[in-house]
């Protein structure tokens, strides 16, 4: 492995990494997200559900910041990484970000070569000492992307020259290249045939081993399968966080049995 | 008839057939507008459009030919004797003109019944005289040719307006009763309206590139003209511009296109990073309220009349180099004006003009690219340099040469600025001047037309012509390679 300096020192396993206290997050006057209150696991692989709109993103976004670039957007509460207040003025949210990475919920290629793209990150934070182990990097991210097969030829041509999916595997693989300690996916796998959902979720699952990962999804056949943990949100609350199991055999609140049978969504 | 009753008239032919095709569209499908094919107003603007489009077009044609027409009659009426020594067909033919005119006005103030107009004789009164006292004054003595001719312009002018009105509005008739006759339901009338749309934006389309392409002809003639008496070789080939309007001058063009090249050059030099710079900070970094304030202001220099530019050249940027630079100072300048100073005002003025459009485009980039980048961790400075402007760099390329454009262009700010002389120096501190201030002073001088130091301003302009041409489709090139790149 490559001595990145992002990489943290090893954690007891399902030890918490992010812990939400009493989260409020408004647009303007919009109360987007209201009294949350979650701890997100280490090594472990939580599913957001929950109808469009209820603030899956929002929520999500808050994790690593990306909300301070809404001019409108207000966070209130504690959230901490690592025993760390990431909304302390101390932090740098450009560190947070390096550390908490983020795959949107459009693919966002930039018009750079497919090589590029995926170098972003490990040439910003200068994970690699030169440019076979920049070689290195791309090669495996791509993999992990599940789309080195289909680039490896063009590596060159830009990114924005792919298809929808293919686009969105190779955000997945930019975002890995990093080495983040946690990963956040807003449904990547919306634009992805079956089986690229397939290779994404693996590398969800292999992911599992050393980072945390949330994801957003729609799909609860998907939320069963990768995920250990659950949140349903709903309007804004966090209605019901467990073992994905019990959310999905022996749910407690009736507002999340509606949902995963289908009633309400 | 005067053309605005005409055009009038037409307009009111044209509300009336609106008003008649769909009135009998809706008769015709008795009373049920879901029977018509389209909707009812389609019905009335296809007739309107048939009034209109034919009658306006045949206006328009015969506005331009009748002048032709009638001075080419009035012409074959002036025998050769007619022309005295020293004359020309030209000023004849203006005093024929004049005399019609005084004719028409005579008439007008009852000075003159029309019939005795017509009739009117060189002998019978003091026409001059007559004339004068209408407000025409008529320099030589008129001639019985001259008043035979300015009476058959006047007759045939009337003849031209009276058949004009005729048929500019039988035609509009004529295609508003055709165009009630298709009137039913069943017809067509949106796809009729489509098409008649299409072809007047095809006509606006083609009469712009008509335009341009008279423009450049009308330089190409006369460009032609000046390398028939000046041999290309010289203009092309020598250093030297020295005009001289009792001949033997020397008129090559290099003097000038390096002062055009170099004062453009340092504009840009000073327009393209402050432009480029405020752009960036506008978009990226300013709260929206600065923004709100700062983006007006600055766009306001965009407005600023370049006469205004060339006075703070010639009063203040001038003084204040010569200060510094001048023979107080470091010795390098011997008067205010110089490329130096038009240089830097021109940059001024362009400072706008680059980070207005910059700013556009830069705003244009999606956000989802900005989120991308920095959801990886990188900053704000990181994510501009390396993701927002290459992907902006196509329209910013547009806009810095849009900008070199206007800079080679400039013609107010260089001659109060640059200084007059046409030299080729590397010192950014001598006096020198453009193509443009120089095709003014050519132009503007006491040179016969025909010489070539007045022609050769025709030469001057194709030069610059096609110097922008060529950077806008280098401009464009960029563009398209880009685009097809990145998209
Ligand atoms: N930039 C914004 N400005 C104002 N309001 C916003 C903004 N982004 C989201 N919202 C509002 O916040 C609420 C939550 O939106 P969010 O995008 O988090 O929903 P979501 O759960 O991700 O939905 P989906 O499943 O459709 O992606 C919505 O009511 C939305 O209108
Ligand atoms: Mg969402």
């Amino acid at each position: 492995m490559y001595d990145s300096p992002l990489r943290k020192t090893e954690v007891d396993t399902n030890a918490s990494k992010i812990s939400a206290r009493d989260v409020q997050v408004y647009y303007g006057d919009t109360h987007a997200i209201k009294d949350v209150n979650v701890e997100i696991l280490d090594k472990t692989v939580t599913a957001f559900i929950g109808p469009s709109g209820c603030g899956k993103s929002t929520f999500l976004r808050t994790l690593n910041r990306m909300n301070d670039t809404i001019d409108i957007c207000r966070v209130e509460g504690l959230i901490e990484l690592d025993g760390e207040d990431i909304y302390d003025k101390r932090v740098d949210p450009v560190q947070l970000r390096a550390k908490v990475g983020m795959v949107f919920q459009k693919p966002n290629p930039f018009p750079k070569s497919i090589y590029d793209n995926v170098a972003y990150g490990p040439r910003i934070h200068g994970l690699a000492r030169n440019k076979a182990e920049l070689d290195e990097i791309v090669e495996k991210a791509l993999r992990r992307g599940a789309i080195w097969n289909e680039v490896k030829d063009r590596l060159d041509a830009p990114g924005t020259g792919l298809s929808g999916g293919q686009q969105q595997r190779l955000c997945i693989a930019r975002a890995v290249a990093t080495e983040p300690e946690v990963l956040l996916m807003d449904e990547p796998c919306s634009a992805l045939d079956p089986i690229a959902t397939s290779q994404v979720e693996e590398l969800i699952d292999e992911l599992r081993e050393n980072y945390s990962v949330v994801i957003v999804t729609h799909s609860m056949q998907q939320a069963a399968r990768v995920s250990q943990k659950t949140a349903f949100f709903h309007l804004g609350n966090l209605v019901e966080y467990g073992d994905t199991s019990q959310i999905f055999t022996n749910p407690v609140d009736p507002r999340t049995e509606s949902y995963i049978t289908g009633r309400i969504g | 008839m005067p053309v605005l009753w005409l055009i009038l008239i037409v307009l009111a032919l044209a509300v009336a057939g609106y008003v008649a095709g769909r009135a009998r569209a809706i008769s015709g499908a008795g009373d049920d507008r879901r029977a018509l094919h389209s909707l009812p107003s389609y019905y009335g603007w296809n007739v309107a459009m048939k009034v209109m489009v034919p009658a306006f077009l045949v206006l328009i044609v015969w506005l331009i030919a009748q002048p032709f027409i009638v001075n080419t009659k009035a012409t074959s009426l002036l025998p050769e004797s007619a022309i005295p020594e020293g004359s020309t067909l030209g000023l004849v033919m203006s005093d024929v003109r004049r005399v019609a005119d005084g004719l028409d006005l005579s008439v007008a103030q009852g000075l003159l019944s029309a019939g005795d107009a017509a009739t009117l004789t060189v002998g019978g009164s003091d026409i001059r005289a007559m004339l004068g006292s209408a407000g025409v004054a008529v320099g030589t003595e008129i001639t019985p040719e001259v008043l035979a001719a300015a009476q058959s312009y006047r007759s045939t002018n009337a003849t031209g307006d009276l058949l004009r009105s005729i048929v500019v509005i039988g035609l509009g008739l004529i295609g508003g009763a055709l165009a009630l006759a298709q009137t039913n339901p069943d017809f067509r009338a949106r796809n009729a309206v489509e098409r008649g749309i299409r072809a007047i934006l095809v006509g606006a389309a083609s009469l712009a590139i008509l335009t341009t392409i008279g423009i450049v002809l009308s330089l190409v003639f006369n460009t032609i003209e000046f390398f028939r008496i000046y041999p290309a070789s010289e203009f092309f080939g020598s250093f030297t511009w020295s005009p001289s309007f009792g001949g033997g001058s020397q008129l090559g063009i290099w003097p000038l296109l390096w002062g055009t090249l170099y004062i453009s050059l340092i504009a840009l030099l000073v327009s393209v990073p402050i432009g480029l710079f405020a752009a960036v900070y506008l978009s990226e970094y300013a709260g929206p309220k600065f923004r709100a304030v700062a983006k007006p202001a600055l766009e306001l220099l965009a407005g600023i009349p370049t006469i205004v530019y060339g006075l703070f050249a010639l009063l203040t940027v001038g003084p204040l180099l010569l200060s510094v630079f001048g023979r107080d100072g470091l010795g390098w300048m011997q008067a205010g004006t110089a490329v130096m100073t038009a240089g830097l005002v021109m940059g001024i003025m362009l400072i706008p003009f680059v980070s207005s459009l910059s700013d556009d485009i830069i705003n244009a980039v999606p956000q989802s690219l900005r989120d991308g980048s920095y959801g990886l961790g990188a900053t704000k400075s990181e994510t501009i340099k390396q993701v927002i402007l290459p992907a902006a760099l196509p329209g910013i390329v547009g806009a810095i040469l849009l900008a070199a454009s206007r800079a080679i262009g400039e013609t107010m700010i260089v001659v109060m600025g640059a200084g007059a002389a046409a030299r080729l120096s590397l010192n950014p501190f001598d006096a020198m001047t453009t193509v443009t201030a120089k095709i003014v002073s050519q132009l503007t001088g006491d040179a016969d037309f025909a010489s070539p130091e007045a022609l050769v301003a025709f030469a001057l302009g194709m030069t610059l012509f096609v110097m922008t041409l060529g950077l806008n489709v280098f401009a464009l090139f960029i563009v398209r390679k880009y685009r097809e790149q990145y998209d």
